[in-house]
C-alpha cells in the first residue's frame, strides 16, 4: 500500500473539509465480518484516515444520527437485518446524511447488484477482498 | 512448512518487491494472507496473529451453523450454502486458498443437490481449517523464536 499516497489523499479531504481544523477525514466502515471489519480498518488507518468500525446498518445509522462529521462510509452489502443496498437507499434518502459518499464491498462479482448500487447512488463498488491499491483508487477519486 | 526457506533479505524493506521476487506458492495461504501481512506495523504489532485468531473465532462459529443448518434444515440446500458463502468470504479475507476452495466445492455440491457431495465438502472443509490452524500455529510460534528477524521471515511455504 502507498501509505504514502494514501496521506497525501487524507491530507487533502482534510483540506477540502475546511482547512486544518476539520481535521482527520473520519470514514465509516460497515461490515457483519469481524475479520473484515479488522483488514477494512487497518487499511483506511494506514492511509491516514481515521475510522469507526460497526456491525451491522443498525448501527450505523445510530452513529450517522450522532456523529455530524462523517466523511465516507464503506459497506459490505450482504449483512444481516439490513444489508449494505438497503444502507445506502437510507443515507440517500436523507437530507442530513445524502452527501456523504457511500462505497459498497461485496464477496461477489454480481452485476445487477452492481448496477443496482451504483444507481441508488454509490460511488463505487469493491470485490472483496479488498486490497489497500482499491481503497486508495476510490478514495482519492471521491475524496478530493 | 518452511518458512525458513523463504527468508526475504533483512535489508530489503521493499515487501511488494520481495513478493515480486517469490511469489506465493500453491499452498494453505494465497497473496491475500501477504496483504494481511503487510498492514501490520509498529502501531498494530500483532496485527496480523489478531486477525487470524478473529478468523478462527468465526469460523469456527460459521462452520458450527453450517453443521446445525444441516441439521434442522435437511436438503435446504439454499440455506446451507447461504451460510457456506459467508464462510468462504471470510476464508478470502485472510487468504486461506485451500479452505476457500473446499467452500466452493460445497457450494457446488449445494447447487446441485446433493447431500451425500455436501456431507463430504463438510468434512473437507473442518479438514482444511484444523490443518491451517496448525499450520498458522507454527508460523507465529517461528516468528516468535525467530524475535524481530522474524518480520523477515514470510508465509512462502505455505
Amino acid at each position: 500500500m502507498s501509505s504514502v499516497g494514501g496521506a497525501v489523499v487524507a491530507a487533502a479531504a482534510a483540506a477540502a473539509a475546511g482547512g486544518g481544523g476539520a481535521g482527520t477525514p473520519h470514514v465509516l466502515a460497515v461490515d457483519d465480518s469481524s475479520v473484515d471489519r479488522a483488514v477494512i480498518a487497518a487499511i483506511l488507518r494506514s492511509s491516514s484516515f481515521r475510522v469507526t468500525a460497526v456491525d451491522s446498518g443498525k448501527r450505523a445509522l445510530e452513529l450517522l444520527g450522532s456523529e455530524p462529521n462523517v466523511s465516507m462510509i464503506i459497506t459490505d452489502y450482504w449483512m444481516p437485518e439490513m444489508t449494505g443496498y438497503e444502507l445506502l437507499k437510507k443515507v440517500k434518502e436523507s437530507s442530513e446524511l445524502k452527501q456523504i459518499p457511500v462505497v459498497i464491498m461485496s464477496s461477489e462479482n454480481v452485476p445487477t447488484r452492481i448496477t443496482r448500487c451504483l444507481e441508488e447512488g454509490a460511488e463505487d463498488f469493491l470485490v472483496k477482498p479488498v486490497r489497500p491499491s482499491d481503497v486508495y483508487r476510490v478514495f482519492s477519486r471521491v475524496l478530493r | 512448512f518452511n518458512g525458513a526457506a523463504h527468508l526475504v533479505r533483512a535489508d530489503d524493506s521493499d515487501a511488494a518487491t520481495n513478493r515480486r521476487r517469490r511469489p506465493a506458492p500453491p499452498g494453505y495461504l494465497d497473496e491475500q494472507f501477504s496483504q494481511v501481512e503487510d498492514l501490520q506495523d509498529e502501531t498494530s504489532p500483532n496485527f496480523t496473529e489478531e486477525v487470524v485468531s478473529l478468523f478462527f473465532k468465526d469460523s469456527t462459529r460459521l462452520m458450527t451453523n453450517i453443521e446445525q443448518t444441516m441439521e434442522k434444515y435437511p436438503r435446504d440446500f439454499s440455506r446451507w450454502d447461504a451460510h457456506v458463502q459467508q464462510l468462504k468470504g471470510s476464508c478470502s479475507s485472510i487468504g486461506a486458498s485451500r479452505m476457500k476452495n473446499e467452500c466452493t466445492s460445497f457450494r457446488n455440491s449445494c447447487g446441485a443437490g446433493n447431500i451425500e457431495s455436501c456431507m463430504r465438502s463438510l468434512q473437507k472443509v473442518k479438514g482444511e481449517h484444523a490443518a491451517l490452524r496448525q499450520k498458522l500455529e507454527s508460523y507465529f510460534q517461528l516468528l516468535r523464536q525467530a524475535g524481530p528477524a522474524g518480520m523477515a521471515i514470510r508465509h512462502g511455504g505455505m
